[in-house]
C-alpha cells in the first residue's frame, strides 16, 4: 500500500510512526535477508528480535504431532513479524518460516526496549503500533472463527456471496 | 428488464469447484436487455424455484454468465443443469458498480468467497480500458484452496496486484492465509484516489470497509453489494428491505456511506 506515497515498501508499520520516534527507532534496524523456505524462528524459542518485512512473505505455523507445521496465518510487505519479545515470558508462539525470499528491517529487542525505556513518548508510540497489529490478528482470527464462506443450507448464493 | 422470465439455454458450463458451477447462458429467441457488471438476474429452474443470481461475466450482446453455488434446492438444480438444458431468466436488475466515478483512480477490488463471482465483470470492464484507471488491486479471500475462484485469472489480474488468501490452508497451499483484509498491506493504492469494491459475507464487508475507512479511504468511494432475501426483484414485495432500501431496486450494490449505519442495526 502507498499510504504514505513515496515510501519504501514495508514501511507500513513503520508509517504509522511519528517521524522523529522512526528515525530513532530505524538507527536500530539491520536490513537483513532470508533465503526462501527459511526457519526463522521456532515456537518456544526466546524472543529476542522482531522483524519489519520489507517484501516477501512469512508463514507463522504451530507444530501438530504427527503432521507437522500446521500454518495459521502469513504476513507480507509492510507487516510486523512479532511481538512476543515485548512481553514476558517472552518466548515465540509460533513458528516461522518464509515462504520466498524475504527482505526485512530486524530490530534486537532489547536496545529497543532500552530506547523506550528512556524515550517514554517513543515507548507509548512504539506499544500503540504493536497492540493495533496484535488487535488486528486478534479480530482476524475471531473473523475467521466464524467461518464466513461457509454455506449454511440457506439460498444465500444471492446476488454475490 | 421483462417481469415474465425468458427462456435461456445452458451453452456451456464449467465445473469451478465441488459445489461452484459456472454457466453461459443464450437466449432462445427475445434477449434480456445488456446487463452491467454488478447486476443480477433471476434464475427461474423449472419446476423448482427462483433465485437472484449476479452476472459473472458479460460476453457480447445476447449471452450472460452466472456463476452458481448450490447451496439450496434451487441452486443445486441450477448447478446440475447440463449444456443444453433450459431455465427462466428475468432481469437485468439493480444496481451497479460506478465505474464510470472510477475514471482515473486507483481500483481495490476485494472478494470473500463467491463474492468474486459479480466482482469480474468489472475487473474485464477495466482490463478492457487499462489506461482509463489507475492501479487494480485484486483481494480474494476462500475458505480453502479448493475454494478459490477463478484462480487460473489471477495472474492477468496483477495490474500491479492480485492475491488470493485462505481460511484454511491445505498442506500443500503455499500461498497467504488469514483474513483478506491482510493483503490491505500488499495492494499498492493511494487511499485518497482510490475507489473501492466489495463484496462478500456481510461481517466480511464490515471489516474490509472500516479497514478501508482506518487507511484513508472516503466511505463514499467504497461501494459494496449487500445481499438480502430478494423475491420480486422489482421492489415490490419488501422481502429484501434494508432499513429505506429495498436491495433488488435500490442496491446490491450501494455507497458504504449510505450501507454503514444500516449494517450495524441488529434487526431492519
Amino acid at each position: 500500500m502507498t499510504a504514505q506515497p513515496g515510501g519504501p515498501a514495508g514501511e507500513g508499520v513503520l508509517a504509522a510512526l511519528p517521524a522523529e520516534h522512526r528515525g530513532r527507532l530505524m538507527a536500530l534496524a539491520r536490513d537483513t535477508a532470508f533465503p526462501g523456505a527459511t526457519r526463522i524462528f521456532e515456537e518456544g524459542e526466546e524472543a529476542d528480535r522482531f522483524w519489519i518485512i520489507r517484501s516477501g512473505t512469512v508463514a507463522l505455523d504451530v507444530h501438530v504431532p504427527g503432521r507437522g507445521p500446521a500454518v495459521v496465518e502469513t504476513v507480507g510487505a509492510g507487516g510486523l513479524l512479532g511481538w512476543s519479545w515485548l512481553c514476558p515470558p517472552r518466548l515465540w508462539h509460533l513458528g516461522a518460516e518464509t515462504r520466498e525470499p524475504v527482505r526485512a528491517w530486524e530490530f534486537e529487542a532489547a536496545p529497543v526496549r532500552d530506547l523506550c525505556a528512556h524515550n517514554p513518548a517513543l515507548g507509548l508510540a512504539l506499544v500503540t503500533v504493536v497492540a493495533e497489529t496484535i488487535g488486528d490478528r486478534l479480530r482476524a482470527t475471531r473473523t475467521r472463527l466464524l467461518d464466513l464462506y461457509e454455506p449454511r443450507g440457506a439460498e444465500r448464493s444471492g446476488t454475490g456471496p | 428488464m421483462t417481469l415474465t422470465p425468458l427462456p435461456y439455454r445452458v451453452v456451456d458450463r464449467r465445473d469451478e469447484t465441488h459445489d461452484t458451477v459456472t454457466l453461459v447462458l443464450e437466449p432462445a429467441g427475445e434477449a434480456l436487455g445488456s446487463f452491467a457488471p454488478g447486476q443480477f438476474a433471476m434464475l427461474y429452474a423449472f419446476g423448482v424455484g427462483e433465485v437472484p443470481v449476479s452476472v459473472s461475466r458479460i460476453p457480447g450482446e445476447r449471452r450472460i454468465t452466472h456463476t452458481v453455488r448450490a447451496v439450496g434446492a434451487v441452486t443445486r438444480a441450477l448447478c446440475g443443469l447440463r449444456t443444453g438444458a433450459w431455465l427462466g431468466v428475468r432481469g437485468p436488475f439493480g444496481t451497479c458498480w460506478d465505474l464510470a466515478a472510477a475514471r482515473g483512480r486507483d481500483l481495490l477490488v476485494v472478494a470473500g468467497g463467491i463474492g468474486i463471482a459479480p466482482l469480474r465483470p468489472l475487473i474485464d470492464a477495466v482490463l478492457a480500458e487499462p489506461h482509463a484507471y489507475g492501479r487494480l488491486n485484486v483481494l480474494a479471500g476462500a475458505r480453502t484452496p479448493g475454494d478459490a475462484l477463478y484462480r487460473d485469472e489471477f495472474p492477468a489480474w496483477e495490474r500491479p496486484f492480485a492475491a488470493v488468501t485462505v481460511d484454511r490452508p491445505s498442506d500443500d497451499w503455499t500461498g497467504r492465509v488469514g483474513v483478506v483484509t491482510t493483503l490491505l498491506g500488499e495492494a499498492r493504492f493511494t487511499p485518497a484516489g482510490t475507489t473501492a469494491f466489495v463484496c462478500g459475507p456481510e461481517v466480511m464487508i464490515r471489516a474490509t470497509a472500516r479497514a478501508l475507512v482506518h487507511r484513508g479511504v472516503r466511505p463514499d468511494r467504497i461501494r459494496v453489494s449487500l445481499e438480502r432475501n430478494m423475491r420480486c426483484a422489482t421492489g415490490h414485495c419488501g422481502h429484501c428491505q434494508l432499513g429505506p432500501l429495498l436491495l433488488c431496486r435500490d442496491g446490491p450494490v450501494v455507497g458504504y456511506d449510505r450501507a454503514e449505519p444500516l449494517l450495524t442495526v441488529r434487526e431492519l
